[in-house]
């Protein structure tokens, strides 16, 4: 089966978040670039499909030339191509971005190549969780599709999905092709080995350069939740800790 | 001219989340001077309407269709747009859970219209445009926009927003309680194209205490050090009744499962008290646990993040603060 997974550039914050002074974007100086935890999950399950099944692994990416990077992290977990969707830099809506994957997805089914068996997609992207680009991108290429994931068996012509509603169990059976996406815990992601990570510098990247258009949500601003600057009450140090620590379970009232 | 909030029933009741959308879609609804109706799926006897009355509801909408009794998300969503058209919706606000932000986008696809997902507030503009504060990396930032668009399709933070008082709705955000909810059946016709997808079924699964509602939850993260670092941590928890939760770093190394993760990728929990063992406090990690009342970390490091956000702290090593702490509770439990 051959699968397209789509993964999105996202800043790399850790301790703290910290905005540009124009309030527009997420202020990076002091970090790296990654890929949403739904996404490299999203990536390991396609590759064990494939090592399963055959098939093949298409990773995509829309973003600026610089997610070349993220294309290769991913091409090093096993992925076998990549496509960059490049734009100038500028943030793209999910509407607009579904429509660019989908044009992508439709102009592979239309080569020799043939369409897609499974297209899949995280959850919601790390940064601006809008929640909806792969369910978009489903009804553009006409395709069923489930979302929030945590289990994906595929069953010859068709998949059996699984996840999580109200701490119970839904099931889906759904079928191919169709478009999936997942969450963290589906899957734990294998390290990148070292041939792969080799693989992954040398490959070869298709790039296509989609147009921008604006939507109807236009980000005004970003900024920092306002929260009251506090530094905790410290207790004591180490075992010398403990009786503060017991006596504050009593207070708080969590002593069974 | 309406505002239709999508609600969902918990027992008998609507649920604490739907309580949620109608606090939110009645702000929205003052703001723009227009109607709040509700929406639920199901039959009309379902629907609480002495409840809603006393939220200030005047109309509920009831879909049903024998078609529609499971879960088909293209289905429901079709019979949403139906009824948009129908009311003149100006907007739809759902719950920004799995499911309410599922069933929004596909709607946002359906009908073409732009989607905010995990909205904390909105209010209508005098240019017809909709000024609104929404969550990013799951609420650690937040977002200034305004939606253009015929009709605002919007998902609630759910924990960013009030849970209106029964007692009290109109001092909490709630509109002023009506008379009387009236409720209209609608009943589509779904075609079988939109019914590819349907739940299935549904087991129920898992015993013992849950993370998301437990009162108290012991977090470990790498500064426990490895799978079995983490005894100690099940023993405090066992004393007081509480779950066990994770960070990333934690699941990833596969110590853990991930069901056990805290976090914007894991669960999000909201405890009394929440016991930071070895975590830093990293943002996503946060992001898991804003809700919770009272958090106090133990770190060896007295400029981990997290000590600027917890509410106390310990500095040490949790191998030594943990089996202290149970001694100190095993102690206690002999001398009573
Ligand atoms: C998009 C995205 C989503 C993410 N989602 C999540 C998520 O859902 N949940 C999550 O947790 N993370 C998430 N992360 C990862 C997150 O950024 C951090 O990497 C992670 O939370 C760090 O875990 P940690 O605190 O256990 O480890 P570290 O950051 O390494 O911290 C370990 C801490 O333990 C302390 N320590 C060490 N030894 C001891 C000792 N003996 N006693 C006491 N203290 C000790 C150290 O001082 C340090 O503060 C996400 C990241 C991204 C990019
Ligand atoms: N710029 C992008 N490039 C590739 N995939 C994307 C991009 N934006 C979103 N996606 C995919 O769509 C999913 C949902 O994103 P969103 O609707 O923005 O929350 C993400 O987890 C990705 O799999």
């Amino acid at each position: 089966m051959d699968i397209l997974v789509c993964v999105k550039r996202v800043p790399m914050v850790g301790g703290r978040i910290a905005v540009t002074p124009d309030g527009q974007d997420v202020d990076t100086r002091m970090s790296g670039f990654t890929v949403s935890p739904h996404e490299e999950c999203a990536v390991e399950e396609a590759v064990q499909i494939t090592e399963r099944l055959g098939g093949s692994v298409t990773v995509l990416t829309l973003g600026p030339a610089e997610a070349m990077q993220q294309l290769r992290d991913m091409l090093a977990l096993g992925a076998g191509r990549a496509l960059l969707l490049e734009t100038d830099g500028r943030e793209w809506g999910p509407i607009a971005t579904a429509a660019a994957i989908a044009d992508a997805a439709r102009r592979r089914a239309e080569g020799p190549d043939g369409p897609y068996g499974l297209l899949l997609f995280g959850n919601e992207a790390a940064d601006t969780g809008d929640y909806q680009v792969g369910v978009r991108v489903a009804h553009a290429l006409g395709l069923p599709c489930v979302t929030g994931i945590k289990n994906l068996e595929i069953t010859g012509d068709g998949a059996r999905a699984r996840r999580e509603y109200r701490g119970s169990e839904e099931v889906f059976d759904i079928p191919l092709p169709a478009v999936v996406s997942v969450k963290e815990g589906i899957n734990l992601p294998r390290y990148p080995s070292l041939p792969g990570r080799l693989r992954a510098k040398r490959a070869a990247i298709d790039t296509l350069r989609p147009e921008w258009h604006s939507e109807g949500l236009r980000k005004d601003r970003l900024r920092v939740p306002a929260q009251e600057q506090h530094q905790a009450q410290v207790l004591g140090s180490g075992a010398e800790a403990a009786p503060a620590l017991m006596r504050l379970l009593e207070e708080l009232g969590v002593l069974s | 001219m309406t505002v239709l909030g999508l609600l969902e029933r918990d027992g008998d009741g609507l649920a604490d989340s739907s309580l949620r959308v109608l606090a939110f879609s009645n702000a929205l609804a003052r703001s723009s001077g227009t109607g709040l109706a509700g929406v639920l799926f199901g039959p009309a006897a379902a629907v609480p309407a002495g409840e809603l009355a006393g939220y200030g509801v005047p109309d509920a909408y009831a879909i049903d269709s024998p078609l529609l009794a499971g879960y088909a998300p293209v289905a429901w969503a079709r019979a949403l747009s139906g009824l948009v058209t129908d009311v003149s919706a100006t907007a739809v606000v759902a719950a920004g859970s799995d499911r309410g932000n599922e069933l929004m986008a596909h709607l946002a696809a359906l009908t073409g219209l732009p989607m905010a997902a995990n909205c904390v507030s909105a209010a209508a503009e005098a240019d017809g445009g909709c000024r609104l504060v929404r969550h990013r990396w799951a609420g650690s930032l937040l977002e200034d926009a305004t939606l253009d668009a015929d009709v605002a399709l919007l998902t609630v933070a759910v924990d960013a927003v009030a849970v209106p008082a029964a007692e009290e709705p109109a001092a909490t955000s709630a509109a002023a309680p009506v008379a009387a909810t009236s409720v209209h059946v609608v009943e589509p016709q779904p075609e079988a194209a939109d019914l590819r997808v349907c739940a299935a079924e549904s087991a129920t699964r898992g015993t013992g205490i849950s993370l998301a509602t437990a009162r108290v939850v012991i977090g470990g993260g790498r500064g426990v050090g490895g799978p079995e670092g983490f005894a100690p941590l099940e023993e405090l928890a066992g004393l007081l009744g509480a779950a066990v939760g994770v960070s990333r770093v934690v699941t990833s190394q596969g110590w853990r499962p991930h069901t056990q993760q805290v976090g914007q990728t894991g669960t999000r929990i909201t405890p009394e008290l929440y016991l930071a063992c070895g975590i830093s406090g990293a943002i996503q990690h946060m992001a898991g646990c804003m809700g919770a009342k009272h958090i106090v970390a133990i770190n060896t490091d007295p400029g981990a993040p997290i000590i600027s956000r917890a509410d106390y702290a310990v500095i040490g090593d949790l191998n030594e603060v943990i089996p202290a702490l149970v001694a100190e509770i095993k102690k206690r439990h002999d001398e009573a």
